[in-house]
C-alpha cells in the first residue's frame, strides 16, 4: 500500500465511489492512495491490470473520465473528476 | 509556429539545452508531456530538499526556476508525436495538434525503467520502483506496509533510501543481482569518481540495516484479482505491493521513429548513434542526456548545454573556435561524470529472459514460451514476431515489451543482442484523436 504524506484535500469519483484526492495529483496515485489497484481488465483476456509504471509508458492505467479514454498516470485530478474502468 | 531550437523533455539535460541555448540568443519552445518541469529524475524538485537525493532535487529545482527567466517559451501537457524533415515538429496540446518548423531539434527523451518480467508481474500491485519513486515525487505517496522491491541496480537502493528517510516502511527486498556485485561495489570506492558510487554505497548501507535483503533469484507473485503474496525461494510472504527494477534504458521511441537515425546497441540496451555533440545521424537532430546512452543526471545536463552550444554555432551564432572554447570546460566535467557508469553497466548487466510461462508482451498477453516458440519456426528478428505473435503491436506500442523481446529473441537465437535489430517505431509516437488532428487543418 502508498500511504499520504500530505492531506487531500479534494474528492474525486471512481465508478461511483467518492474518494479523497489531491488537487494536481496523477489520477492514478489518488485511486492506489485510496486502496484502488485494479483498474481494468485486458481486452483480450480480462486479466486484472493496474498502473505500473507511472509514466505513461504501459498504457495499463487507461481509464475513462468524463467520458475520454485517458492514461490514469497523466491525468492530473481536479476536484470532482468522475473517473471510471 | 517557427523556433530557432526545439527541445523536447524538460529533464536535466532538456531544461540545460533550452538555458543554454537561451544564453546564446537563440529562440527557444521546450516541450514536455508532463504537467510540471524536471522529467523523472528531478520531478518535482525543490529547493528545500533533505535527506537521500537531496543534492539532485536541489539542482532540479535551481534549473528550473532559471528556466522560468529566461525567456525560454515552455509547454507542458505536450505530447510530441512526430518529426518530418525540415526539421518540423508535430504535437498535440490541450485537444488540437501544431506543428512547428526549427532551426534543429534537441531531443531529451530520458529513460524509461526496463521491466522484469517474473511469475505474476502483470498483477495489479506490481509496478515498477521508478513507478513508485514518481508517486513519492509527484503525489508525497510513501510504501507503507507490505511493500517489497526486487530486482537489481542503482535506483533500487535510492528509492528505498529515499522511502525509508522520508518514513516510509518496506518489509524486505530481494536482491536479483548477480553473485559477484557485493564484491564489486567496493571496488570504485577507490576511484572516488564524483561522490556517485560512494553515496550509492551509503544508501545500501542504510537500507541494509533497516529492511530484510533476500539474495534470490527465484521470485513469484501470486494473487486473486491483485497482489496478495511474493513466494521467495518457494516460501510464502504477505504483499500487497511488489515493486521491480532491473535497470534503465534510453528512451527512443521517437529517435527509432526518425529516417535515417542510426542506433547501436550498448549495455544492454539500444540507443541513437551520437558523436560527442548529440549529433544523431539525421541532420538538425541532436540527442542530449539519457535518451541517447544512459549517464546519470549530472552528466545529462552538461550534455544539454554542449548540444546547445552546437545548435548555436550551427545557426550561426559563432565560429568553431568559441563553440570548443565554451564547450571544453563542459566536456571535460561531462567525461568526469561519465566514468563510473561503464563499471555500473558491467555490474547490473540485464537479468537474463524468464520462464516460458511468464509474460512478456502485456498488452498482447504473449508469454516467452510462444517467443521461443516462434524463434523454433525461424523467426529471426522482433519486427517479425509481430506477424508470429502480435508481441509489440499493442496499446504500449512496445516501450515496455520491446527490451524484453529483443532480449528473449537474441537469447533464444543465441546470438548477441547487436545482431537483432530492435523493435521498429512509426509516427505518430502516441495515439492520436480526429479532433486533435483537425486543429492542424
Ligand atoms: S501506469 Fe503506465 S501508462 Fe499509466
Amino acid at each position: 500500500m502508498f500511504q499520504r504524506t500530505e492531506p487531500a484535500d479534494c474528492s474525486i469519483e471512481w465508478d461511483g465511489a467518492v474518494l479523497p484526492a489531491r488537487t494536481g495529483e496523477p489520477l492514478a496515485a489518488a485511486l492506489l492512495a485510496a486502496g484502488v489497484v485494479r483498474l481494468r481488465g485486458t481486452v483480450l483476456s480480462g486479466a486484472p491490470r493496474g498502473a505500473f509504471c507511472m509514466m505513461g509508458a504501459c498504457f495499463d492505467c487507461v481509464v475513462q473520465v468524463e467520458g475520454a479514454v485517458v492514461q490514469a498516470c497523466m491525468v492530473a485530478v481536479t476536484p470532482g473528476m468522475k473517473a471510471a474502468p | 509556429m517557427r523556433v530557432d531550437v526545439l527541445v523536447l523533455g524538460a529533464g536535466p539535460a532538456g531544461m540545460s539545452a533550452a538555458l543554454e541555448a537561451r544564453a546564446q540568443g537563440l529562440s527557444v519552445l521546450l516541450l514536455d508531456e508532463n504537467a510540471a518541469p524536471g522529467g523523472q529524475v528531478y520531478r518535482g524538485a525543490r529547493a528545500d530538499a533533505r535527506g537521500p537525493g537531496a543534492d539532485q532535487a536541489r539542482a532540479g529545482a535551481k534549473l528550473a526556476a532559471a528556466l522560468a527567466g529566461s525567456g525560454a517559451e515552455r509547454r507542458f501537457g505536450a505530447t510530441l508525436w512526430a518529426i518530418e524533415p525540415g526539421p518540423v515538429a508535430f504535437f498535440s496540446e490541450e485537444g488540437g495538434a501544431r506543428r512547428v518548423a526549427a532551426g534543429q531539434i534537441i531531443l531529451a527523451p530520458g529513460t524509461t525503467e526496463r521491466a522484469l518480467p517474473l511469475p505474476g508481474w502483470t498483477l495489479p500491485g506490481v509496478m515498477g520502483v521508478g513507478a513508485a519513486q514518481i508517486l513519492m515525487k509527484s503525489a508525497g505517496l510513501l510504501p507503507s506496509g507490505a511493500v517489497w522491491l526486487a530486482g537489481q541496480g542503482p535506483l533500487l537502493w535510492l528509492y528505498a533510501a529515499q522511502a525509508l528517510a522520508k518514513g516510509g516502511r518496506i518489509a524486505g527486498i530481494v536482491d536479483m543481482s548477480g553473485p559477484r556485485t557485493a564484491a564489486l561495489w567496493h571496488l570504485p570506492a577507490a576511484l572516488a569518481a564524483p561522490g556517485y558510487l560512494a553515496r550509492g554505497m551509503a544508501w545500501m548501507g542504510a537500507v541494509r540495516r533497516q529492511v530484510p535483503v533476500h539474495r534470490s533469484r527465484d521470485l513469484r507473485a501470486e494473487g486473486d484479482g491483485q497482489l496478495e503474496r511474493v513466494v521467495i525461494d518457494g516460501t510464502p510472504h504477505p504483499a500487497d505491493t511488489l515493486l521491480l527494477h532491473d535497470g534503465v534504458v534510453p528512451n527512443t521511441q521517437v529517435t527509432r521513429a526518425i529516417q535515417g537515425c542510426a542506433h547501436r546497441f550498448r549495455a544492454g540496451a539500444w540507443e541513437p548513434v551520437v558523436d560527442e555533440w548529440g549529433h544523431t545521424s539525421t541532420a538538425g537532430i541532436l540527442v542530449a542526456g539519457d535518451g541517447g546512452g544512459v549517464f546519470g543526471a549530472a552528466a545529462a545536463a552538461l550534455s544539454g548545454r554542449i548540444a546547445a552550444l552546437a545548435v548555436a554555432h550551427a545557426l550561426g551564432c559563432f565560429g568553431v573556435e568559441q563553440r570548443d572554447a565554451l564547450a571544453g570546460p563542459l566536456l571535460l566535467r561531462r567525461g568526469r561524470q561519465r566514468a563510473p557508469r561503464r563499471f555500473l553497466d558491467a555490474l547490473f548487466p540485464p537479468l537474463p529472459p524468464p520462464a516460458d510461462p511468464v509474460m512478456l508482451c502485456r498488452c498482447e498477453e504473449v508469454s516467452a514460451g510462444r517467443v521461443r516458440e516462434a524463434v523454433a519456426l525461424g523467426c529471426l528478428g522482433t519486427n517479425q514476431l509481430k506477424a508470429f505473435t502480435r508481441a509489440g503491436m499493442g496499446a504500449c506500442q512496445g516501450r515496455v515489451c520491446g527490451p524484453l523481446l529483443h532480449s528473449a529473441v537474441a537469447a533464444a537465437r543465441g546470438v548477441d543482442g547487436a545482431m537483432v535489430e530492435p523493435l521498429r517505431t512509426r509516427f505518430p509516437t502516441k495515439p492520436l484523436t480526429l479532433g486533435e488532428l483537425a486543429a492542424l487543418a
